[in-house]
């Protein structure tokens, strides 16, 4: 924790800042450094006492209340009028309306053997929406991508995640704009909204699958519900951005020209942060696609089902063919939404000439399609795709052959580097954690909250720090938590060598970011057996497959916090005499201060977020205890608990970053 | 820009044109019996079947043949849901779930749905054995015989050391659903080891897949029927005698796993039903070297369940027709 937060605010001593606030920062490392040194001469007196220690199949009170309650529901779901006229209802709304979209485009439909459109008709569906809402550079970019997931032999099960994906983008739009907007215009409903929406993304969806299941039953609308659950946040923050960043001036010449708070709403709030509200879209809809994975434990159709049951048998290969057409997916309604996103200012910009040919033209595509469709509709060569998916196949074995060499010749490498980190870094700092007293480590982390944060962060903290001994899971915890530090610390070194990189050189920006867009959606799932096969079942395994998850968000964010240093400043200091060097150290890194600590803080939450996949490949701990908890009755209560601990360290991280954020960039 | 949308304007034409041209080539269409099947055999009075499958291969080698042979022979409408054990059980209740066709234990499932909320019943045993216990790869047995006898551990003890154990041997286990007693055995034996959480059963194969390769010392938990034992057969160790009781009490358990009668549960509704993918759910029952070679079809051959199911059915109609009769 303590290097983590302290990264941004070494480079700021580099930096050339007034001499007066090098007194007061030095005056803080102090401090911070009296606290450790405390904590650590108390560490050696009193090691190993009060630990709250907790054997893998103990539990405590509360666990064994929560597996009650569990219980209590399952037995009376079929008679309890909540679940009669509440939840059914809901079930039965979401079910028809993803079992519609599913007879649409992927599932036979019936009478029929095929989905009602075939390929053909989706392909040219494709193309033409996102020529129509984008540019016909992306449209291409479509109909290439659903070609391809055709040709890697994955059409049906691409098609069930899509159908899946866009259930759960409407359904969660639905809600999610709406609140959005309220959130936007009131301070009050914003203060309230975000711990719920904190709660939401950080919640580790294991936790919330199975009860999940006994609410809604197996099926399309319980795996709708979860990836709702999990992907409408995003959408709902930043519309409420949106809805704030509207500058105050419009709104009040709206105001003075008699409209009613209806019609500056809807003429001109809402049209004037559209834009932003299709970058919400966006993030709904990727992180509605990183749900199909695991959405595929409760019985969710489509390429997660294959990435899963490859992984049964442990073949990468399949695993990776299934992960790549997700990341295809992604990548294609990532890049359309964007261009619709900007597609106004663009046509904007271009000469109205064009805007009159728009129309007859659209007409034309539309006729096109409409083509496309009744052939898909009618005959069997237009509806199923056409081949073997050989370029499936083809990608399988070539994965398996990389793998496979990485395996054979990396393995001497990664397991010296994994001894070295895990002995070095990891042990100590995990037993000075685990082994001492739960008052003293809380003791101490409420402190560098104040230190770091303020007040207010550290009665937050202290608060965290309350909650996380009721859970019964402390000592997990704070094994999660040397983990986690540790991959971040990972983060950000990468986060820093790229992201400075990338913001340097457009054209190294240019060549990362597909990978890093890659790496990002990529279910984790595919790359966990190589890595288990490269660093073997451990907690080192759980921090990489981590840090591949959110190193590319810190890089990005740096990246873009290098590129907003104004050229002038940089000018003047080669001017001046400096290296690159120099440069980067004493002018671009502390002038980017505020981009690093927001890419500390968002490195730490979605390093968090992959708590549990680390779980799966031998960090125990937190992870451990919420899979046990979806797998096993009796310990569902105990990994609902790890699920809120995993929460509450979430919240802990995030207001002390963010308040740090907000004292170095004030 | 008039140049560009021009161009627009011919290209829509040709693939308006190229549209038209195709559907005058028609093709077969949908719905034609040509591309059926021709009605297959069903005689409609099976209806439909919804079998859950546990993520294990040795699960899906069942679950695959009884799905073909219901819809081949009885010309049942199956439905299979890939579900985790816990969530399959929850299903009997509401009706998502016939048939969970390999249960291993799970005594606290037993007492929640067939004896408090009736709504699962047993369907005998699958005929399958299983084994659980501690493993070790061939090449470790072979070198050294006598690490088979749990005496001897504490002497290799510091031979399976690794960054996670903390200075003692490392005992892996594995997916957190497994059935398992190994922190109260490496305890109650006086074992010089500690028990590191894999987290699942895809870490433990590559763990042992890895030893045998390398030559590595690894001591797992592990289990059997699995199709893993034909790619490397694990030698399992002695730990003392299994006797009835002695893992009454969780916390005291000294001896060995139990060799577990697999069976299959079902829900109640569907036992009541009369549907003869209920006796078929009933009457099946295999050998554990059945279902490794459909597992090793599966997992090895990498064949689609239905096709591995295809060939062991063909190959062993006797068997099949016993469980139809």
């Amino acid at each position: 924790m303590t290097v983590a937060v302290e990264k941004p605010e070494k480079t700021r001593e580099a930096g050339p800042a007034a001499p007066v606030k090098e007194e007061r920062k030095v005056s803080r490392s102090m401090v911070v450094g009296a606290v450790l040194v405390v904590w650590l001469v108390l560490f050696l007196v009193l090691r190993g006492k009060q630990t709250l220690a907790l054997a893998a199949a103990d539990l405590t009170d509360l666990h064994r209340w929560f597996n009650d309650v569990n219980d209590s529901i399952g037995a009376n779901r079929n008679s309890n009028p909540l679940f009669l006229y509440f939840f059914n209802e809901i079930r039965l709304v979401i079910d028809t309306l993803v079992t519609f979209v599913q007879e649409l485009i992927s599932q036979p439909s019936a009478d029929r053997p095929v989905p009602q459109i075939g390929w053909l008709g989706v392909v040219g569906v494709a193309g033409f929406v996102s020529w129509a809402v984008g540019n016909w550079r992306v449209a291409l970019l479509a109909v290439a991508g659903f070609i391809f997931l055709g040709l890697q032999g994955l059409w049906q099960e691409s098609m069930d995640t899509l159908a899946l994906t866009v259930s759960a983008v409407f359904v969660a739009l639905l809600f999610a704009i709406p609140l959005g907007v309220w959130a936007g215009l009131s301070d009050r409903f914003n203060r309230i909204i975000t711990p719920f929406l904190d709660f939401m993304q950080t919640m580790p969806t294991f936790v919330y699958l199975a009860p999940l299941t006994l609410f809604f039953l197996i099926g399309p609308a319980s795996a709708t519900i979860a990836t709702v659950i999990y992907a409408a946040p995003p959408a709902i923050r930043i519309t409420a951005h949106a809805i704030r960043s509207v500058p105050a001036t419009t709104v009040e010449a709206a105001d003075s020209l008699g409209a009613t708070r209806r019609q500056a709403l809807l003429k001109v709030l809402l049209p004037m942060s559209k834009r932003t509200v299709v970058m919400g879209v966006n993030q709904t809809i990727m992180a509605a696609l990183a749900m199909v994975t695991i959405a595929a434990l409760i019985d969710a159709p489509g390429l997660g089902k294959t990435v899963m049951q490859a992984l049964e048998s442990l073949d990468v290969g399949t695993a990776f063919n299934a992960g790549l057409a997700i990341v295809v997916l992604a990548i294609v309604l990532d890049r359309v939404t964007t261009a619709a996103s900007a597609r106004e200012e663009a046509a904007r910009r271009s000469k109205n000439r064009f805007l009159t040919w728009r129309r007859p033209l659209l007409g034309a595509g539309a006729a096109v399609t409409a083509v496309l469709i009744y052939l898909s509709h009618t005959y069997i060569w237009a509806a199923e795709f056409p081949g073997e998916g050989g370029t499936g196949s083809a990608i399988s074995s070539g994965a398996d052959t990389v793998t496979t060499w990485a395996q054979d010749n990396l393995s001497g490498i990664t397991n010296a580097f994994r001894d070295a980190i895990t002995n070095g870094l990891l042990n100590p700092f995990q037993t000075l954690l685990t082994d001492s007293p739960w008052w003293l480590v809380g003791a101490a982390l409420i402190a560098l909250g104040i230190v770091f944060g303020g007040w207010r962060a550290g009665i937050t903290t202290a608060v965290c720090v309350g909650l996380l001994v009721a859970t019964g899971v402390w000592s997990d915890s704070m094994t999660t938590l040397a983990s986690t530090v540790v991959a971040t610390v990972l983060v950000m070194l990468l986060g820093v060598v790229f992201g400075v990189w990338m913001g340097r050189s457009a054209l190294v920006d240019r060549m990362l970011r597909p990978t890093l867009d890659a790496a990002q959606v990529m279910p984790p799932f595919v790359y966990l057996v190589p890595f288990l096969a490269l660093f073997g079942a451990t907690r080192f395994t759980a921090i990489v497959a981590a840090v591949v998850y959110a190193a590319p968000v810190a890089m990005k964010i740096i990246a873009d916090g290098v590129r907003n240093v104004p050229a002038t400043t940089v000018e003047a200091a080669t001017s001046a005499g400096c290296n690159t060097w120099q440069i980067i150290t004493k002018v671009q890194l502390p002038m980017a201060r505020g981009a690093l600590t927001l890419a500390t803080n968002q490195g730490l939450i979605y390093v968090l977020s992959m708590v549990v996949v680390g779980g799966l490949v031998g960090a125990g701990a937190l992870g451990y205890d919420v899979v046990a908890g979806f797998s096993q009755g009796q310990l569902f209560g105990k990994g609902l608990a790890a699920g809120l601990a995993i929460v509450l360290l979430g919240v802990m991280f995030d207001r002390i970053t963010q308040a740090a954020a907000r004292r170095t960039s004030a | 820009m008039a140049r560009q949308a021009r161009q627009w304007r011919v290209g829509a034409a040709g693939i308006a044109v190229l549209g038209l041209t195709l559907t005058a080539c028609g093709g077969a269409k949908v719905g034609d019996s040509s591309s059926e099947a021709g009605g297959s055999g069903s005689s409609g009075t099976c209806g439909s079947f919804n079998l859950a499958v546990n993520p294990w291969v040795g699960y899906e080698a069942n679950a695959a043949v009884i799905a073909y042979v219901a819809e081949q022979d009885l010309g049942c409408k199956v439905t299979k849901k890939d579900l985790k054990e816990e969530i399959a059980w929850q299903g009997f209740g509401t009706g998502e779930v016939d048939a969970v066709v390999e249960n291993w234990g799970h005594d606290d499932l037993k007492k929640k749905y067939i004896s408090d909320q009736k709504t699962a019943v047993d369907a005998g045993p699958t005929g399958n054995e299983g084994l659980i216990g501690w493993y070790v790869p061939p090449w470790l047995a072979k070198e050294h015989p006598d690490i088979l006898d749990w005496n001897n551990l504490n002497k290799y003890a510091a031979e399976f050391k690794t960054s996670e154990s903390g200075g003692k041997g490392q005992l892996l286990d594995g997916d957190p659903s497994f059935v398992t007693n190994d922190e109260a055995l490496v305890k109650n034996l006086k074992l010089d080891y500690k028990v590191v959480y894999a987290g699942s059963e895809t870490a433990l194969i590559q763990a042992f897949r890895k030893a045998e390769k390398d030559k590595e010392w690894v001591i797992g938990y592990f289990y059997e029927p699995q199709w893993f034992m034909s790619e490397v057969p694990l030698k399992k160790v002695k730990l003392p005698e299994y006797e009835t009781g002695c893992d009454a009490d969780a916390e005291k358990v000294d001896c060995d796993y139990p060799v577990y009668k697999l069976d299959k549960i079902v829900s109640k509704k569907f036992a009541e039903s009369g549907s003869p993918a209920y006796d078929l759910v009933k009457n099946f029952t295999w050998t554990n070297d059945d279902q490794n070679v459909v597992a090793k079809y599966i997992a090895v051959d990498k064949m689609t369940p239905e096709a591995a199911a295809k060939k062991w059915v063909e190959a062993n109609r006797d068997k099949v027709d016993a469980w139809i009769k």
